[in-house]
């Protein structure tokens, strides 16, 4: 189909389907102008790099450029389907502005130098580092954006090799608690659903999560099966008027830092209307009674007060959810970037068992990942877990891994649950990790309280390694840039949140002497001379092939199981996990008739406390769970830490939007997404605007204890109360550089730090905040993009405002 | 009858503990897990000493439902001088000695409740024994975390 509106027309025409059928085929390409079909030399395999659904699509190659994109139509994930960051996202790595030379900090200033100058000078502090303090003077933050054959490689150096514990991701902002909560509920990580039970399902329940933004082509089946015969009914639990929320049977819209309370509202309505399995409960899990007793209190009208919502419209959710027949639930960032993160999300698990729905067509839960690898981090530890889901306090999966890698158990730092991220920046905060080496993300703009996050990343005392495409704020930062090739240039795997695995080939070569992650990463443990027991070298291989082939072996018997998947196999499509010789073409779902990985000898976590975060014990959990069953945990609803007061009334969320990914690193390179979104703006209700007297296109200050954001303003139909703000709006392409000038523009300098006890993940959206009025508009509207979940209030305001310059 | 002292001693540790979480919270404010768990779990023992204090009346007992806070002067003093400190390595030996405090004072309230527990069914006061099971859980909870800070901050605080 044409492309060209594919911005302002972001999921295309429907194909609709009714229930139980086959999501058509529909092959969404989009080729550079004047480039036709047949000047495109190449069709090169891959998957989407801008967005965590995974959509399968082929890159165009002429002359060795990129030159447009096109859908695969046999993929199992998108049926050829794009959304618009795949079609337009591609353009970004060709930008002139990539890094193509290792930059080394001479006299105070980042200067070209040579991979052997920038790799001699980490590699020197580093062993100065081990030698002076050992292994936890070094940290190691990673991305959800490398490749599996890059996290493993990682994982190995880094545990096996350095031996830090200190090792975690930007996961932890976007996806620890999708981990946390199936750990807690299953005993292991691994999502149970498939995106085919969409097909399938006659309710689907989507909590704090906005899928037509974040994964369009997800939505582009929802949409489908709502317009095709026997539509499924939605529940949509969201402070924004999302277009989720606009065509939901059920929209919830409760005050921000209140999840717990909302869920255990609805389960609370689960056992008082006799929804629940009660022969499939005492069958397949454990603690039931527990939750029983905690949600008794929670009656529709308790919680409608907490919440702010009706209570009927808590009662018509619960009925949704208790009379579905096939139920999908999608969890993300409203409730992962809340306070109680892991507590509100092991709820959505409880819907599932208390009513026997999992493992079966149509029943499945996408506890949602946040970037396209983010899957891949866990399953091969680059994050704070243990490679092939394997529980850093069972000392026989520790000895199992130690096998793997051929070194002694105690060399793998396993004292402790592994360093989370927020950990990791305090250590170097207190100046005891003297070396923190950043691959592919961009704390500088992405970690909360941005001027801390400053102090902390420009400390003289602290050697910071930045191995990126562009130079970003923090590699601006850096004492040594080393520059990567992007995705489309270099080969590995990735796999999406209903487990299926992707292969995506190079297209064409990096640019300058920019070098793959994996070349970097095996390159740093060839010069520090990393060995494994037998003396031999620790990593074993050097290409991406190689490196898949150990990872299938470390995988093999795990949870995520690749033992039966090859480069070879993977050509042909995607494939989901576990995919072993008893099951050769993957797994469609987890648990199918409600067996676990969850035993003590299997689990890949005991648990935590969910409102203090300690770890369980090996004989808590034996006594707890002996059998392996679900587990059910609930925990009461607690107010966030920091509430709206005199001087800050109202309550601050970032998020994010459809055309921009992260700290748009990549999306502003690319024209068509930075002319849909092109500056920060922010979101404020009609009442809200009245009361502190501010109009559509004014300039407002949104100001925390933290700090102050300007944005214009977009009077929407958020929830009265609320302020939204994007988070992608950073610095790099400020005259600063990497902070802000007069006035700051990332909605991270107003976040707080704090994060939920378990999964150890950021709160994003409960501060505190005030709004002022700064100067009044000059009759162009906001920035914002004009419809999706920013949709101005009343169709006049936006008009008024589109004219406002005529009529004056 | 001597349940009267025993709560009466419960009541002494029980705020002496919530002091000791608060002191640690204000003490350690630049960590900021520190911080928020140091004064969640103060006002369990807070909690506690409110129930211990409604309860120890029907024993003769007259206790105070709300200790004295620390002055605020105090407080504020505290965490400004954590955030000079705040930048140097031997604040984390400092917290490990203070979450040191944390559960040994958590482990004689555990203590404590155990002693009311069993005196509570001695004498079948379903309320006391209801009371003693709830708080025992937490406290034992406190402790938990206490001990896994312990554990985790050891493994940087003691090696740097």
């Amino acid at each position: 189909m044409p492309t060209e509106d594919r911005i302002v027309d972001v999921w295309g025409e429907r194909t609709p389907y009714a229930r139980g059928g086959r999501w058509p085929v529909r092959v969404d390409t989009h080729l550079a102008d004047g480039i036709r079909d047949e000047d495109v030399e190449r069709w090169v395999q891959t998957a989407s790099s801008l967005h965590s659904n995974g959509d399968a699509f082929d890159v165009a190659v002429r002359d060795g450029r990129m030159v447009g994109v096109r859908g695969r139509p046999d993929d199992r994930v998108n049926h050829g389907r794009l959304g618009p960051k795949d079609l337009f996202g591609w353009q970004a790595i060709q930008s002139p502005d990539r890094l193509t030379r290792p930059l080394l900090r001479r006299d105070g200033v980042l200067v070209e130098a040579t991979w052997d100058e920038a790799m001699g000078a980490l590699v020197e502090r580093t062993r100065a580092l081990l030698d002076e303090q050992g292994p936890s003077a070094v940290g190691f933050y990673t991305t959800g954006q490398l490749f599996l054959e890059e996290y493993y490689t990682l994982a190995l150096v880094a545990h096996g090799g350095i031996r830090t514990n200190h090792v975690d991701g930007n996961t932890r902002l976007c996806t620890a608690t999708a981990a946390e909560a199936l750990k807690e509920s299953f005993g292991s990580d691994g999502q149970p659903g498939s995106y085919t039970d969409i097909d399938h399902a006659d309710v689907i329940a989507l909590f704090g999560h906005n899928v037509a933004e974040t994964q369009t082509v997800l939505w582009m089946r929802i949409l489908d099966r709502l317009a095709g015969d026997d539509p499924p009914k939605l529940l949509c639990v969201d402070p924004r008027p999302t277009p989720v929320a606009q065509v939901a049977t059920v929209h919830l819209a409760p005050r921000p830092g209140t999840n717990v309370a909302l869920m255990n509202a609805l389960l609370h309505e689960l056992v008082a209307t006799g929804a629940v399995d009660d022969d499939w409960v005492s069958s397949h899990t454990v603690g039931y009674d527990g939750l029983r007793k905690v949600v008794e209190r929670y009656t529709p009208e308790v919680v409608s007060a907490i919440c702010d919502v009706p209570a009927d419209q808590i009662r018509a959710a619960a009925r949704l959810l208790a009379e579905a027949e096939a139920l999908v639930s999608t969890v993300l960032q409203g409730f992962y970037q809340s306070h109680q993160a892991t507590a509100a999300a092991v709820q959505v698990n409880n819907v599932h068992l208390v009513r026997g729905m999992i493992g079966r067509p149509g029943c499945g839960i996408l506890q949602m990942n946040g970037q396209p690898t983010a899957q891949n981090t866990r399953e091969c530890g680059a994050d704070g877990d243990m490679a092939g889901f394997r529980n850093w306090s069972n000392p026989d999966h520790v000895a199992d891994l130690a096998k793997v890698w051929n070194i002694e158990p105690k060399q793998i730092p396993h004292a402790t649950p592994p360093t989370h991220a927020m950990q990791i920046m305090r250590y170097v905060e207190d100046g005891s990790i003297r070396l923190l080496w950043v691959s592919g993300t961009n704390p500088a703009v992405s970690m909360p309280e941005l001027a801390r996050m400053r102090e902390i990343l420009s400390q003289d005392r602290l050697f910071l390694v930045v191995q990126d495409i562009f130079l970003t704020e923090t590699a601006q930062l850096a004492d040594v840039v080393l520059p990567a090739a992007a995705w489309g240039e270099k080969t590995g795997t990735f796999t999406n949140v209903d487990r299926t695995v992707h292969l995506s080939e190079q297209a064409v070569d990096p640019p300058g002497e920019a070098r793959s992650d994996l070349d970097i990463f095996v390159d740093f443990a060839r010069r520090m001379d990393l060995r494994d027991k037998d003396g031999g070298p620790l990593v074993k291989w050097s290409t991406p092939q190689e490196a898949f082939d150990a990872w299938r072996e470390c995988s093999r018997g795990r949870p995520c199981d690749y033992s039966a998947l090859s480069y070879d196999r993977l050509r042909d499509g995607g494939v989901q996990w576990p995919c072993t010789e008893a099951a050769p073409d993957g797994t469609e779902r987890l648990y199918a008739g409600g067996v676990f990985w969850a035993s003590p000898e299997e689990c890949e976590s005991y648990g935590r406390d969910l409102v203090t975060g300690a770890p369980l014990e090996a004989k808590d959990y034996r006594a707890l769970n002996p059998f392996g069953r679900a587990v059910i945990k609930v925990a009461d609803y607690r107010p966030p830490h920091e509430m709206p007061d005199d001087d800050h009334p109202l309550q601050l969320i970032t998020g994010r939007t459809v055309y921009h990914f992260h700290t748009r690193t990549r999306t502003a390179r690319a024209p068509e997404l930075q002319a849909a979104a092109p500056e920060v703006w922010v979101e404020l209700s009609a009442h809200d605007a009245t009361t502190f007297g501010i109009a559509e296109g004014d300039l407002a200050e949104v100001r925390t204890a933290r700090g102050a954001v300007r944005a214009k303003v977009r009077v929407s139909g958020i929830r009265p109360g609320v302020v939204f703000l994007p988070f992608h709006y950073g610095y790099w392409d400020t005259p600063e550089g990497w902070r802000p000038g007069e006035h700051g523009r990332a909605a991270n300098e107003l976040t707080l730090t704090d994060w939920d006890a378990a999964s150890k993940q950021p709160i994003f959206k409960t501060a505190a905040c005030s709004v002022s009025k700064v100067a009044d508009g000059d009759g162009s509207p906001s920035p914002a993009p004009v419809g999706l979940s920013s949709t101005p209030v009343t169709p006049r305001a936006a008009v008024v405002d589109h004219s406002a310059g005529g009529e004056q | 009858m001597k349940i009267g002292i025993v709560l009466r001693d419960l009541h002494h540790d029980e705020t002496e503990l919530a002091r000791t979480l608060m002191q640690l919270a204000d003490e350690h404010h630049v960590d900021h897990e520190i911080q928020h768990l140091g004064y969640d779990l103060a006002d369990w023992s807070l909690r506690h000493v409110r129930e211990i204090a409604r309860v120890a009346e029907q024993f003769g007992e007259n206790l105070e439902p709300a200790p004295d806070g620390t002055p605020p002067l105090v407080d504020r003093a505290r965490r400004w001088a954590s955030e000079r400190t705040g930048r140097s390595k031997d604040a984390e030996l400092v917290m490990v000695r203070d979450l040191k405090d944390v559960y040994l004072r958590a482990s004689g309230v555990l203590t404590d409740w155990e002693m009311v527990g069993q005196a509570a069914q001695a004498i079948v006061h379903d309320e006391l024994v209801e009371l003693a099971t709830r708080c025992q859980a937490e406290t034992k909870r406190q402790m938990t975390w206490a001990n896994a800070k312990i554990k985790e901050v050891s493994t940087q605080a003691l090696v740097v």
